[in-house]
């Protein structure tokens, strides 16, 4: 018996370290962790207005409606005045006038829509946040791709590198790091020809673009939390009450 | 023939309204079991007064059978069973619906939060030796409540039609097609269609909205009516009704109100504290509550490189996972084994002939080569056992004692060693599939039946300890 009972020991050892090896085995992309500050109004709204620059001609946010830009402190003129192109109304979705067909057919797929793609980009490896914000740093130049550019993040990416003009050019360099006893090759990315921002500039504006469709994938993340203080405070009291009115009745029971 | 008009109700609280409530009672009781009922079921159901921690869960899962109602209810009112709005449909609910995030949050969370609180409902069941004589019947009731509860779950999480709705329901209706004969043809009924769509959604919702909660509540009512039929079971696995005062009432009991409601409202509180705690402020929880690819709307073209179910099902995904062709030799040596280990055991001249004949077509069916089912199919059928042993708790438990408490270390080491192997199983069923964790999942499927399988030997060859005559406080 006392033999089994040491097998069993043995066993449950084995389960219960297994995870650590089926962790360290996997092999990702890192993430760099994204500087966003969901409470700083002035990068939401920069980053809305590149979002509605940059992104909304071939992507939809179709969920998305402009009024809610009201949430990040714009007025509805000013929503009208500087972000809505199309002519629309103040409260219609961010739809776009291409077709996702004709879209397909230009890219090899449709460019997804953009609603939620911060919620839905979470990973262990990161955040959505995280995600958007290595990815749209990591595009760089590679002529065997139809577009000529290709992504570390997302390899054989069929969407071009839309800020190529602000970030500049980035290649893929191949450098050799000196291991411990040997010698390896490690894969960075290297800027090449600089665009009109720079590095850090670049990294600042794609921090805001990111910022914003963090709101944007769920705007009512910061009323959530400004609700759930006062309720988990509710609670609190409500425990204690509770509490003393369980000990008042129990008093009597042994 | 009018029966005699049953005494006038008497409420005793204090204040100028004493006499029309009373009136109002007296009028509905002459009318209705109103009192009775009260009685039978609150004020004079007399429940041990030893109940501990593991007991708040019963009333806990009520009150999330409840919130995931009401908050359904809210939700039909704004969701589109269609294959083209659904998507669209549940981000209006999270971004125009007033409050829409706040009810889409709590039935979202409220899955899970049901999960948990009735797996450690049917844990202090496994602990105190709840499914024993004469509770079987409210153990049983409690599996096809968990059962249902698994449908209701699986109906449900196609509705939001992401990908991992669609691809999930995918997964569990293709295990169907792999069945002998009929399985082609039995997918594409589940399905209403050749491949998941707009009909599969429509009959889904049908399902999750109306007819598993109609059975589920059924079943609750027949779970609590047996419950307080025969008594509360109670940490120490004694049976209080055994001793009675010169009233009938028995000695280590109270009335279940006021004392365990007041003392459930406590619970309900720190329950509600941790439940509103990932509503508001994680409600995704990491990706196991609201898994992240979800957030992408369903694509029949496009396979997720991962599929993996919702966190509850895990365990049983982790198990049809662990079925691969090569392992079923060690399946067919495992079954050879527990029949030698009955035949050895038992003295029953029938149990000893048939024993081996079943253990031989079991083991036919898995390695006779021209004659074996592939072990997909097996697969699907260890999954479907891996839930529906757990009604045969009452018999295979042979212990001379209920509770762990005086259980000995036999058992407890098995529950201890089930209890981690479940949790282990799935996190492995969360995971993408490596050699590893097949190896991890096979070991653990069949530890995970031999805890249920064996039991009849442990439990009986097992050290117990002296049950004291009345509860233990």
């Amino acid at each position: 018996m006392g033999k089994n009972m040491n097998k069993l020991k043995h066993l449950f050892a084995v389960l219960l370290l297994a995870p650590a090896f089926a962790l360290a085995a996997g092999t990702e992309v890192k993430l760099d962790r994204a500087p966003i500050d969901e409470n700083d109004q002035a990068s939401l709204q920069r980053g809305a207005r590149h979002f509605v620059n940059y992104c909304l001609n071939c992507h939809s946010a179709s969920y998305m409606r402009y009024n809610r830009l009201r949430d990040i402190g714009l007025t509805d003129k000013q929503i009208v005045d500087n972000l809505l192109f199309s002519g629309g109304k103040v409260g219609d979705l961010m739809k776009i006038a291409m077709d996702p067909k004709d879209a397909a057919s230009w890219f090899g797929a449709a460019p997804p829509e953009l609603s939620v793609i911060a919620r839905s980009r979470a990973s262990h490896a990161g955040t959505g946040a995280d995600w958007l914000y290595s990815y749209l740093r990591s595009f760089y130049r590679d002529a065997e791709r139809p577009t000529g550019w290709n992504n570390t993040v997302f390899p054989n990416v069929g969407m071009p590198h839309v800020l190529w003009e602000l970030q500049g050019e980035q290649v893929l360099a191949e450098r050799k790091v000196q291991g411990a006893g040997f010698e390896k090759t490690e894969h960075a990315l290297k800027l090449d020809k600089p665009g009109k921002l720079s590095p850090v500039e670049y990294d600042q504006m794609v921090a805001d673009l990111v910022n914003y469709m963090v709101f944007m994938a769920e705007p009512a993340r910061a009323s959530r939390t400004t609700i759930g203080i006062f309720v988990l405070f509710a609670l609190s009291l409500l425990f204690l009450l509770a509490y003393a009115l369980k000990k008042e009745y129990w008093k009597d029971v042994h | 023939m009018a029966s005699a008009p049953k005494e006038p109700v008497q409420f005793s609280g204090a204040g100028p309204l004493n006499a029309p409530i009373s009136g109002v009672l007296t009028w509905v009781d002459q009318r209705f079991p109103l009192m009775s009922l009260w009685r039978d079921h609150l004020s004079q159901y007399y429940a041990p007064k030893n109940f501990n921690f593991w007991y708040f869960f019963g009333s806990l899962a009520m009150l999330v059978l409840v919130i995931q109602i009401v908050t359904g209810i809210f939700l039909v009112m704004h969701y589109k069973p269609s294959a083209a709005e659904a998507f669209a449909s549940v981000e209006y609910i999270m971004r125009d619906v007033p409050g829409g995030w706040f009810i889409r949050y709590m039935h979202s969370t409220g899955a899970s939060a049901f999960f948990i609180v009735v797996y450690l409902h049917m844990f202090r069941g496994l602990l105190y030796g709840s499914y024993r004589q004469p509770r079987e019947l409210i153990w049983i009731f409690g599996m096809l409540i968990y059962l249902c509860l698994m449908a209701e779950a699986f109906f449900g999480y196609l509705l939001p039609w992401g990908q991992m709705s669609f691809w999930g329901a995918q997964v569990i209706i293709n295990l169907f097609d792999a069945l002998p004969l009929i399985g082609p043809d039995l997918s594409t009924w589940i399905r209403g269609d050749f491949v998941i769509s707009d009909a599969t959604l429509n009959r889904f919702f049908a399902f999750h909205v109306i007819a598993i909660p109609l059975v589920l509540l059924g079943l609750v009512a027949a779970h609590i009516m047996a419950l307080h039929e025969v008594g509360s079971n109670n940490p120490d696995g004694v049976e209080i009704k055994q001793h009675k005062d010169a009233k009938g009432i028995p000695l280590d009991g109270i009335p279940f109100h006021p004392y365990y409601t007041v003392k459930d409202i406590v619970g309900v509180v720190v329950f509600l504290f941790l439940f509103f705690l990932v509503v508001f402020f994680m409600p995704e929880m990491g990706g196991y509550f609201l898994e992240y690819n979800n957030f992408i709307p369903a694509d029949a073209l496009k396979t997720p490189p991962h599929i993996a179910p919702v966190w509850y099902f895990t365990p049983y995904y982790s198990i049809l996972r662990a079925i691969t062709e090569d392992f079923m030799l060690v399946l067919a040596i495992g079954v050879a084994a527990y029949v030698v280990l009955i035949w050895l055991t038992t003295r029953n001249a029938l149990v000893k002939m048939a024993a081996p004949a079943i253990g031989l077509v079991i083991i036919v069916l898995m390695k006779g080569g021209p004659l074996a089912i592939e072990a997909k199919v097996w697969g699907v059928a260890m999954m479907g056992a891996a839930t529906l042993i757990f009604f045969l708790m009452p018999w295979l438990d042979q212990s001379p004692v209920k509770s762990i408490r005086y259980k000995g270390p036999l058992f407890r080491t098995a529950l201890s060693i089930f209890v981690i192997v479940f949790i282990v199983l799935g996190y492995y069923g969360t995971q993408t599939v490596t050699p590893a964790g097949t190896l991890i999942s096979q070991i653990g499927t069949l530890i995970y039946f031999a805890f249920f399988l064996l039991m009849p030997w442990y439990s009986a060859m097992d050290k117990t300890k002296p049950v004291p005559d009345r509860v233990t406080m």
